[in-house]
């Protein structure tokens, strides 16, 4: 068994599991005044400090949720209102369902968000949410965040950035990326799942999802899930300074998409600049979910599209935009994780040769 | 052996899996989303997949075998769905299982089952696969009142010598509901499927006139004189030798009157006397499981129709099936050539 689906879920890092289990011996309530109630604080503060420093914010803009889903919705309905939605045409449902009426910024053919189209969108409306992922969780390519926020801030429009995939993979540097806002994920930095978190730049006003108890300064209602927010600081500080590994990974990854395209794939939005570990492979003629369930069966563990929770594979928005419709069926997603090794990525390479060769012969 | 087995998420293929499974095979389950489960129930915002789904993916878990969902959307869509309105649309009664079985679940299951490996695809239909001297051979199910040979009538040669059936010879439905019970499969006391599975609410001029709104237009009704008699709803909702919504034209000086034919292109309901039919049937898109030749045989008209003695001749178009006892046919409809137990072939039957 070979897992190359980082992006679905990354393995959890072993600090993080370390840092899970501490926290999960305390009893507290971080809302408690007591003793105990003290001592979970402690891990919630210091837990908030540590991601904080992560990505260059302050501890104060750090808002946990559960997850990469919530701090998105989050920042689109509490720094939204009143504003028109934009959203890149290849974000993630996280950001599509979270906006259903926004309007979309179109990609090129490799992926990337097209700058003069959204500088035409701002001028032509009042003011705006942006909404832009840092590297799209199918192909792995990078929007130019930084430009795209100076274009946001010269149209008094506000600019949130997807960073769910992008985070522990690439160095983020929130001041620096120009954003009012990142949304990041535990589970998809080799944290457990189950907590997330939106970081702020500055201190905008953000009315809650749910109100709950007040907790999180007003900005989400419930008690914190300690144990994952525990696991979250952790892995985020693990995967960041395992930062210069990426160099590693992209060897591995250029590797396998090379084989690939000897095999008679097309790796889709190589062009663009990238995440390391993100290859997006299509097979022309042969359907994604064959190969999905063909190289699962001989052991490997890569996805297509985005799996509905019933595990079909459905077609994919985010090839579609960028004009490939006939491909886009045709295409599996391989991301290595943070502990893919050189073996696996040799085994991956002969089962998909053996597998497009077999499949490529029966689709002609 | 590997064997791909059609997963419906219903008792009868969950058990299929399970004995498959338990006999040492390398079991894969597979469940086709055939359509919307959420806009076919009008929920929106509901998931596409139904609880079906669910039910099969918990039996596989059990099992302890991979399951996989395949999006076969647009697919049934196009090759049945559509296929059932315009039938519907040219006064025609289809038949949208055998088309299903006909493009998804024999034509493309199949080779997803070569291409991931497998040697042959397992259902839970109820029929036997017989292997003859000359190839596999189709025939009835031990149990007459579940036999679904009628519907597998155009399952081609090369598709049965792929295909198992082990639900064939099982005695009654309560043996396998004993069978799930035994697998421990969490479906065994689920209740049997009803009607045509992408018309869950029982009304299926909703989806024609979602794809043929021309079906479902009002029209005249007239009798065999082309006088017109009355108006009617939409050509969809009539059927060839029945009397159901024609209203005060059921009637006529004291006798009854029925559906005689349906004229799609006028949108011309057209009724008469009941006729005891016609003792030619022609049929179009035939499927032969024998070297095509004149044979005497029993025919079934419709799915739950008594073997009527006939004989068939090829023709360049299909078949000419002559019963020996005239009948109604609705065109259509299917006609399935049996001698014994054994499926010989069949075809759809033509508007007379």
């Amino acid at each position: 068994m070979a897992y190359f689906d980082a992006n679905a879920t990354e393995p959890l890092r072993p600090a993080a599991r370390a840092a899970v289990l501490a926290a999960m011996e305390a009893a507290g309530n971080p809302s408690s005044v007591h003793a105990a109630g003290r001592a979970a604080r402690r891990v919630l503060e210091e837990s908030r400090a540590r991601l904080a420093a992560c990505f260059g914010a302050a501890p104060a803009g750090v808002v946990f949720t559960s997850g990469g889903t919530e701090a998105n919705a989050l920042a689109l309905h509490g720094l939204g209102i009143g504003r028109r939605i934009l959203i890149g045409a290849t974000e993630h449902d996280a950001v599509r369902a979270a906006a259903p009426g926004a309007e979309m910024v179109a990609v090129d053919t490799t992926g990337v968000a097209d700058l003069p189209a959204l500088a035409r969108q701002l001028a032509a409306g009042p003011p705006a949410l942006v909404c832009l992922m840092l590297a799209n969780n199918e192909t792995g390519v990078l929007h130019p965040i930084a430009d795209a926020a100076a274009l946001c801030r010269a149209h008094g429009a506000r600019l949130h950035v997807d960073a769910v995939q992008a985070a522990g993979r690439l160095a983020i540097d929130l001041p620096a990326l120009g954003a009012d806002s990142i949304a990041v994920s535990g589970h998809k930095l080799g944290g457990p799942m189950g907590a997330g978190a939106l970081l702020l730049a500055g201190d905008p006003a953000l009315p809650p999802l749910m109100r709950g108890g007040g907790q999180e300064r007003g900005r989400r209602g419930g008690t914190p899930a300690l144990p994952a927010i525990a696991g979250l600081a952790a892995a985020a500080e693990a995967a960041v300074a395992d930062l210069p590994d990426q160099l590693r990974i992209a060897a591995l990854r250029d590797r396998i998409e090379a084989a690939a395209t000897v095999a008679g794939a097309m790796a889709l939005g190589a062009a663009a600049p990238r995440l390391a570990n993100t290859t997006c492979l299509a097979l022309p003629g042969v359907r994604a979910d064959t190969q999905v369930i063909a190289l699962d069966l001989a052991g490997f563990q890569v996805s297509a599209g985005a799996a509905c929770s019933s595990g079909k594979v459905a077609a994919s928005h985010v090839l579609a935009a960028m004009g490939l419709g006939a491909l886009a069926g045709c295409a599996v997603r391989v991301s290595l994780p943070w502990n893919a090794t050189a073996e696996d990525a040799d085994r991956l390479d002969a089962a998909y040769l053996e597998m497009a060769g077999r499949l490529l012969r029966r689709a002609a | 052996m590997r064997i791909l087995v059609a997963m419906s998420g219903g008792v009868d293929s969950s058990v299929v899996a399970g004995l498959m499974a338990e006999a040492g095979h390398d079991v894969i389950g597979v469940t086709l989303q055939l359509y919307d489960h959420g806009a076919a129930v009008g929920r929106k915002g509901a998931c596409c997949a139904g609880q079906d789904i669910y039910d099969a993916g918990s039996v596989a878990d059990r099992l302890g075998i991979p399951h996989y969902v395949i999006d076969a959307e647009a697919r049934f869509r196009a090759a049945v769905m559509q296929d059932f309105a315009d039938s519907y649309a040219a006064g025609q009664t289809p038949v949208p299982c055998v088309r299903c079985n006909q493009s998804v679940k024999f034509g493309d299951l199949i080779a997803l089952a070569s291409d991931l490996g497998a040697e042959a695809m397992a259902t839970g239909h109820y029929v036997r696969r017989v292997d003859g001297a000359q190839g596999a051979e189709l025939h009835r199910a031990v149990d007459e009142a579940r036999d679904q040979s009628w519907f597998l009538f155009a399952t081609t040669q090369q598709q049965l010598g792929r295909s198992l059936f082990p639900l064939g010879g099982m005695p009654n439905k309560d043996a396998v509901r004993v069978e799930a019970a035994r697998l421990g499969l969490p479906v065994a006391r689920k209740p049997d499927s009803q009607d045509i599975c992408f018309v869950p609410s029982g009304s299926y001029a909703e989806v024609v006139a979602k794809f043929r709104p021309d079906a479902v237009q009002p029209g005249e009704i007239v009798d065999e004189a082309g006088t017109v008699i009355g108006t009617h709803e939409g050509v969809a909702r009539y059927t060839v030798g029945q009397a159901k919504r024609l209203g005060a034209a059921a009637q006529h000086e004291g006798t009854r009157r029925v559906v005689v034919g349906l004229d799609a292109a006028r949108r011309r309901v057209v009724v008469g006397a009941p006729t005891a039919g016609s003792p030619v049937v022609k049929l179009r898109e035939v499927n032969w499981l024998v070297t095509p030749a004149a044979f005497d045989c029993h025919v079934k008209l419709r799915a739950r129709d008594t073997l009527r003695p006939a004989r068939v001749v090829p023709t360049a178009e299909g078949a000419e099936v002559h019963l020996a006892v005239p009948a109604l046919a609705a065109p259509g409809q299917a006609c399935v050539f049996y001698q014994g137990d054994r499926v010989l072939g069949g075809g759809f039957i033509c508007a007379a």
